[in-house]
């Protein structure tokens, strides 16, 4: 074991890199917003459905959130290869690894919604209906404001989720910090440029956690 | 104004079945307090969510002011419903909305304007009392004050009915009584015909016009809360009755400390302006009998005023005989206990 020396690195690529997951991050955690949240209100309406079709319906949905949410996310990301090339026309670099991401993500965060939403009480949302309320009123109206606290700690988690996605993301030539982990701290054996870009990866998680946790406390109202 | 007819309700299926009510009728009229009180397990929550149907009756029929409920589809129901208000024994306030909000949740649902909005919500929280903390949230008011945000989001959609679903179980005895005061005034000032179900008497008697008593799913005595309250029937209905009036120990004491041929002990019932007449007393000396109190109440019945006395008369059994007469010739009620 050398001793370490900071003085060669690369700041500029450490920049770019830290940019680039940020950017992952961005779009990513946007459109796993986008498509888990609906998912995860669905997941809520469909589970409590009187109907059985729906019931039946929704035990498929729930199968298939169950599976994607049980491969690991580094075959996930191999076996979406085509499909990432399909939609963005590439499978690498920034842009290739975001519909994996999502896709990795989507039914993550689904599943928190859907427990976040089964939290908020019964008997609020009974009055709403007592008082005529429809399907869709209840669930902006009631469901979204009195799980915000749940909501914005799903968000929260599966952000940081996210980013330890981004990074294994770095071992299919997916691109950021992960990345430069893997290329230069792993094969290059350059262990400076490992510690800060895993360093970097903490203070990111921090921060989205520290983040999270303001906005739960700010909606907090009991 | 509502009427239900052949009401039964079943949960669950095949052995598992359980039967909340069967087949069970009641009619309400315009403008009156209609109580419906019962034990727990009675079927008196299940019977006031089947008005609303937020409880889908397994058979019968449901009709608020002409419309039967029972027949409607998704979007005519969510339409009558919001001239039906209904208050919760836990409030069910939104909790991440102010009391202001909360308030203004039926009307921003039918698409009010906010001007009007504004105006209907200050007109309620005026009603109500709670001017001062419009902009404060449920959890940080007291549990009479998150009922009375209960009773003005209610009202905020002009219903024709309120249902209150043990609205007062949750809450002490003076806050119970405010809010009772409360849903009494604005019975009488909207003419607004309110159905509640609760497990004590004292609720029935403060502010009820009629009376049905429930038990094992149906209905076993109903009436003018004053005949109910004064000669129940049912052995269900005299419970509640003498929890609320009657310490049945004590007064058997009382009776047998002291009996013999010259003496009887008498329930009198008094109601109306007699309960303050000294209609007993000028009897008494009349006819030469003694009496002594041994327990007594003199209440009212939401505005009428009535009395309960067990009294021990006591001389010669010709003269208790021509007092017990002229009582009952004077209106009151006397049944002889012993």
């Amino acid at each position: 074991m050398g001793s370490l020396n900071f003085a060669d690195l690369n700041w500029q690529e450490m920049l770019e890199a830290t940019l680039a997951t940020i950017k992952m991050l961005a779009y990513s955690g946007l459109f796993t917003i986008i498509l888990g949240l609906p998912l995860g209100i669905v997941l809520y309406l469909w589970g409590r459905s009187n109907s059985i079709v729906i019931r039946v319906i929704y035990s498929v949905l729930s199968f298939v959130v169950n599976i994607l949410r049980s491969v690991p996310f580094i075959i996930l990301m191999v076996a979406l290869i085509p499909f990432s090339k399909s939609i963005v026309g590439t499978s690498i670099g920034v842009l290739g690894t975001i519909p994996a991401l999502v896709i990795g993500a989507s039914p993550f965060l689904a599943r928190l919604v859907e427990t976040a939403l089964r939290e908020v009480d019964r008997g609020v949302i009974e009055a709403a209906q007592g008082m005529g309320a429809s399907t869709s009123q209840i669930v902006t109206r009631v469901l979204l404001p009195e799980a915000r606290p749940g909501l914005f700690a799903a968000a929260t988690i599966t952000l940081v989720t996210l980013v330890s996605y981004t990074a294994m993301s770095g071992m299919v030539g997916g691109g950021g910090l992960g990345d430069l982990a893997i290329r230069y701290g792993y094969y290059r054996y350059q262990k400076e440029v490992m510690i800060i870009s895993v360093a970097l990866m903490v203070l990111l998680v921090q921060l989205l956690q520290m983040a999270g946790d303001r906005l739960v406390r700010h909606f907090t109202r009991k | 104004m509502i009427e239900i007819r052949g009401l039964t309700k079943v949960y669950g299926k095949g052995d598992k079945a359980a039967t909340a009510l069967s087949g069970l009728n009641l009619s309400i009229k315009k403008g009156e307090i209609f109580g419906v009180i019962g034990h727990s397990g009675a079927g008196k929550s299940t019977l006031i969510r089947c008005i609303n149907l937020l409880e889908r009756p397994t058979e019968g029929e449901i009709w608020v002011d002409g419309v039967e409920l029972t027949k409607l589809n998704r979007g005519q129901l969510q339409e009558q419903r919001r001239k039906i208000g209904m208050i919760f024994q836990h409030f069910n306030l939104l909790s991440s909305a102010t009391v202001y909000d909360n308030i203004a949740f039926p009307l921003r649902l039918t698409g009010s304007t906010r001007p009007d909005i504004d105006l209907k919500v200050k007109d309620l929280l005026a009603l109500v009392g709670l001017e001062e903390h419009s902009d404060k949230y449920p959890a940080q008011l007291s549990g009479g004050q998150k009922q009375r945000v209960g009773v003005a989001r209610a009202l905020a959609s002009d219903p024709d009915v309120l249902l209150c679903d043990e609205a007062t179980s949750a809450l002490d005895p003076q806050t119970t009584d405010s809010i009772l005061r409360l849903l009494l005034d604005i019975n009488k000032r909207f003419h607004l015909t309110i159905v509640l179900i609760t497990h004590e008497m004292h609720v029935i008697q403060s502010i009820c016009d009629r009376v049905a008593v429930i038990h094992g799913g149906g209905i076993v005595e109903e009436g003018e809360v004053t005949e109910v309250f004064l000669k129940p029937q049912h052995e269900i209905t005299r419970d509640f009755i003498r929890s609320e009036t009657q310490n049945e120990g004590p007064l058997r004491a009382a009776i047998e400390a002291k009996q013999g041929e010259y003496s009887k002990a008498v329930k009198i019932t008094f109601l109306g302006q007699k309960t303050y007449d000294s209609t007993l007393s000028q009897v008494a000396r009349e006819t030469g009998v003694n009496f002594a109190i041994l327990q007594g109440t003199i209440s009212t019945l939401k505005d009428v005023p009535y009395g309960q006395l067990i009294v021990r008369f006591e001389g010669p059994a010709a003269a208790i005989e021509i007092t017990i007469a002229e009582l009952t010739a004077q209106g009151l009620d006397v049944e002889v206990i012993s």
